[in-house]
């Protein structure tokens, strides 16, 4: 069962891209000019990132934990850090060519990870202060409304940007539309670094994302408008037909036969093309079973289901699908569809052999990942499952750089990969612990000890707190 | 607590389970070789004793002897602490949150506010308390939230046994909302607000003085409201005040003026750092929200992490309360705190301090400090036994007691746990594997 189809890695910026079967509007076929190309197909990247690596200098991590990212886990390591790049991982003997200049710092008792990663954010669509101005997370005006991307409504200057990094070590995550709709449209991956404009931040290569949602919400927001979906058969029967008219647009633009554009089918389209990544909010076991048959049906996969309250009770499911369960430690009960949620859902499933990904949904969690992820070690230990550390962090990294199409990036400390790195002043499963550093690709965003290294976002400054430096 | 054994026996279908789970009576019981947690503020104490007899704490230390012939426990170095005590709120009101039926936090469209008494309200049975129980939580006080006026009403003190008797304290507290929200209620203005609060202690008082007497033709309040206000204009029952912005905390404190008998408890004070000296001089307790860092309103543009560790530092009686979601976080968030001492500029509290912020600092500012909170003589039999540091987020409770009274710990999520260790269907369907 291979309809998981990962996209060819868009490049930053230029033309984009050989295979990934542009648009069928006026296509010439002879002329492969990147001039030409990048016309054809403008529709596939029209906001192109223009996030940058700060400047870095070498640096280099010793005598420090090293977790990383994938599982291994290396006691008093060394990380070598150069050119915005993870350049090697080694325990204390291991042979580093260490370039001139390299900064030193001394890890002893300290633990390093790779930058934390949140694959279910609203920071920018529902920024800090939540006023009604601000609330740009839900085009609820359709049930589906895939033509609608969140980078246009992510608010750069969100002061919430700024505390993930500094205690939760956040540097790569995916802004999601909310979930009033079925297809609430495209989600955008960020860098967790502040820019004047959104595409500053957004990180280079990622693919796009599709938010969907099943169950309570759709069917709330529509019904009490009177309107379809106002059941779960009436938001299979959207979905469904939804699939169907994108199925047709695509074979249309296959054929070269498209006359006008259509946002929403575009979107579709690329979920079916396996270029976007569907992101599937839906709490309850039985529902996410349907989902993968509709996924089956109409030809596609479910990256991650986000919330997945009750996966634990079809981990076997999620693990012949290669489907991420983005979920909570613990929040439970606030409404009707996370009744059955309990604790033990990451343990459970990683006993299963499903992926897990810790995820926040919240801009007060994102600020805390490594203690949710600790908080479920600990549940799953009280039932016997006993989870190393290095695991643990995974479902923090790797496994949500795997969800949102970016593991060959970032998510590992892997050489070649982006210098994406926190060091934590004690494990980063204690509650006690908080970074101490964090660079993105290989630049020191954030220091504790250095108050100038902290960002503070226009909106906070001149404010009593002024984003927590005070 | 009495009826326990009863309760169990009356709820049907599993009646048999339920009796055998049940609590029995208050033991007496000694919990020895403990790392003993008073909840005062204290260090934890290494091979500590804690005596509970009559359903009260009668002795806890390091050299306790341990009265012959009572039930002992060795907890074999494990943490022990008193309970703990979460202020401000829901459990008891609500199964599940977005379920507007199940949800008895909310009396927005009652033609009565301060007259509200949550204790009606409260059902012992109801999932969160289980679950909080399960987490460690014993006592807590429970604030009737929303009204369509500035006042939600009066709010209880309960505990968390597996009893019919969760109500310690009915009436326990008046609880308003000042700030936005209490703007919003008011008529759109925080002047409406102090308008409406002024004008109704004022009715209140003159009701007080002339219960029987004829009343103004141009009141506000009905009879029930403004009778149910008297208590507070007399100090007789604690008034809990939810602000956040530093100006909010400033007119709070000033109300002393107006109304001198005023027994003030302030709820949230998100930019209680800006006005520690005058909350510290005040003495008012403050059950803060922990960890606010964002200025998610513009009443909490100070937001800071370091709040509750600054009050603390300056001297104001700061605890958590009033953090929203679940009770069971409280230790997380105390723990935070501890975190905070390791960061170079931020303010924390000690390890000792960040556990009496969620035990005796809330017991204390409920006026409970001498019936819980503590493992001090006298105290409720309230303990827990933990299987690591009560503060660290992998920690998990072993054993809970209220009232010296072993509770039972399991709950829909206990059994959903265990039938689904192992996911896959066996002979039968799980709905026969209970």
């Amino acid at each position: 069962m291979k309809l998981l189809r990962k996209p060819a890695l868009l490049l930053a910026g230029a033309a984009l891209i050989a295979g990934s079967g542009g648009i069928g509007l006026a296509k010439d076929k002879k002329d492969d000019s990147p001039a030409v190309i990048a016309a054809r197909d403008f529709d596939k990247n029209p906001y192109p990132s223009t996030y940058h690596a700060y400047p870095g200098v070498p640096t280099l991590i010793t005598g420090a934990t090293v977790f990383d990212g994938e599982g291994g886990r290396i006691e008093n390591g060394q990380v070598l850090i150069a050119d915005g790049k993870i350049v090697s991982v080694g325990g204390a003997m291991a042979d580093m060519a260490v370039p001139a200049g390299t900064v030193r710092i001394d890890g002893t008792g300290k633990f390093v990870t790779p930058g934390i990663i949140d694959i279910h954010s609203h920071l920018g669509v529902y920024p800090s202060p939540a006023v009604e101005a601000n609330s740009d997370g839900n085009e609820a005006t359709a049930p589906t409304t895939p033509e609608v991307w969140a980078e246009h409504s992510v608010w750069p200057q969100d002061p919430g940007f700024s505390r993930a990094m500094a205690n939760g070590g956040i540097t790569t995550l995916e802004i999601l539309p909310g979930s009033a709709n079925l297809m609430g449209g495209r989600s955008v991956v960020l860098k967790n670094v502040y820019s004047r404009t959104v595409q500053g931040m957004k990180f280079p290569g990622a693919p796009y994302g599709l938010k969907m949602a099943c169950g309570e919400n759709p069917k709330r927001v529509y019904g009490s408008k009177g309107r379809m979906p106002s059941t779960r058969m009436g938001n299979f029967a959207v979905d469904r037909a939804t699939w169907i008219k994108a199925k047709e647009y695509r074979a249309k633009r296959d054929a070269g036969k498209l006359e006008t554009r259509d946002l929403a089918m575009e979107t579709l389209a690329g979920v079916l093309d396996g270029t976007i990544l569907v992101q599937n909010h839906c709490y309850r076991a039985d529902e996410m079973a349907q989902v993968l048959d509709m996924a089956k049906e109409m030809g596609y996969h479910v990256s991650a289901f986000h919330h997945a309250v009750e996966a634990y009770k079809v981990g076997d499911l999620l693990k012949a699908s290669d489907t991420c369960a983005a979920i909570w430690s613990d929040w439970w009960g606030f409404k009707m569809e996370a009744y059955d949620a309990i604790p033990e859902n990451a343990g459970l499933l990683y006993k299963a052999g499903a992926c897990v990904v810790i995820h926040s949904d919240d801009e007060n969690g994102i600020q805390r990942l490594n203690q949710e992820a600790a908080k479920a070690q600990g549940d799953a230990r009280r039932i016997g499952i006993d989870i190393p550390d290095a695991e643990v962090i995974k479902w923090l990294t790797f496994n949500g750089a795997k969800a949102i199409g970016v593991e060959k990036l970032t998510g590992s400390l892997m050489p070649g990969k982006m210098g994406d790195v926190v060091l934590w002043n004690g494990n980063p499963l204690s509650v006690y612990s908080r970074p101490e550093k964090v660079w993105v690709d290989g630049a020191l965003m954030f220091d504790a000890a250095n108050r100038k290294l902290r960002p503070v976002s226009d909106f906070e400054l001149g404010q009593p707190g002024e984003g927590d430096v005070k | 607590m009495k009826r326990a054994l009863l309760t169990g026996a009356l709820t049907g279908a599993a009646s048999l389970a339920a009796l055998l789970a049940a609590p029995a009576l208050a033991q007496n019981v000694a919990i020895t070789h403990a790392k003993l947690v008073i909840g005062d503020g204290s260090a934890p104490i290494e091979n500590g004793t804690v005596v509970v007899q009559g359903g009260k704490v009668v002795a806890a230390g390091a050299s306790v002897p341990v009265p012959a012939g009572i039930k002992t426990i060795d907890a074999g170095g494990k943490w022990v602490t008193p309970g703990l005590v979460v202020a401000v709120t829901d459990l008891g009101l609500v199964d599940v949150g977005a379920v507007e039926e199940s949800n008895d936090s909310d009396g927005d469209k009652s033609p009565f506010s301060a007259a509200l008494d949550i204790s009606a309200a409260i059902n012992p049975n109801d999932l969160p308390i289980e679950v909080s129980r399960a987490g460690g939580v014993t006592r807590a006080a429970v604030a009737p939230i929303g009204t369509n006026s500035i006042f939600g009403g009066q709010g209880a003190i309960i505990d968390l046994g597996a009893d019919p008797d969760a109500v310690t304290v009915p009436r326990a507290f008046q609880y308003v909302e000042l700030g936005e929200t209490g703007a919003r209620r008011a008529g759109g203005s925080r002047a409406a607000t102090y308008a409406l609060l002024f004008n109704a202690l004022s009715e209140a008082k003159e009701l007080t003085l002339a219960p029987a007497g004829p009343r103004r033709d141009d009141v506000l309040l009905t009879r029930r409201d403004a009778l149910a206000l008297g208590p507070v204009v007399t100090g007789k029952q604690p008034l809990y005040v939810h602000v956040e912005r530093a100006s909010d905390i400033r007119m709070v404190l000033g109300l002393k003026r107006e109304f001198p008998l005023l027994n003030l408890v302030i709820v949230g004070a998100a930019e209680g750092w800006m006005v520690a000296p005058q909350l510290a001089k005040s003495g008012v307790p403050v059950l803060a929200t922990p960890l606010t860092d964002l200025p998610n309103s513009f009443e909490q543009l100070g937001s800071t992490q370091s709040n509750v560790g600054r009050m603390k530092a300056a001297g104001v009686k700061v605890s958590l309360g009033d953090f929203g979601d679940q009770p069971r976080y409280a230790p997380q968030y105390a723990g935070n705190l501890v975190a905070l001492t390791k960061l170079p500029g931020a303010s924390g509290l000690t390890w000792g301090q960040a556990f009496a912020a969620i035990s005796s600092g809330p017991a204390e500012a409920l006026g409970m400090g001498d019936r819980f909170g503590s493992l001090r003589p006298g105290r409720a039999g309230d303990v827990v036994i933990w299987d690591g540091d009560p503060l660290e987020v992998s920690s998990g409770v072993l054993k809970v007691y209220i009232d010296g009274i072993e509770q039972p710990l399991s709950n829909h999520q206990t059994r959903l746990r265990d039938r689904y260790a192992t996911p896959a269907e066996g002979a039968l369907p799980k709905a026969y594997q209970w």
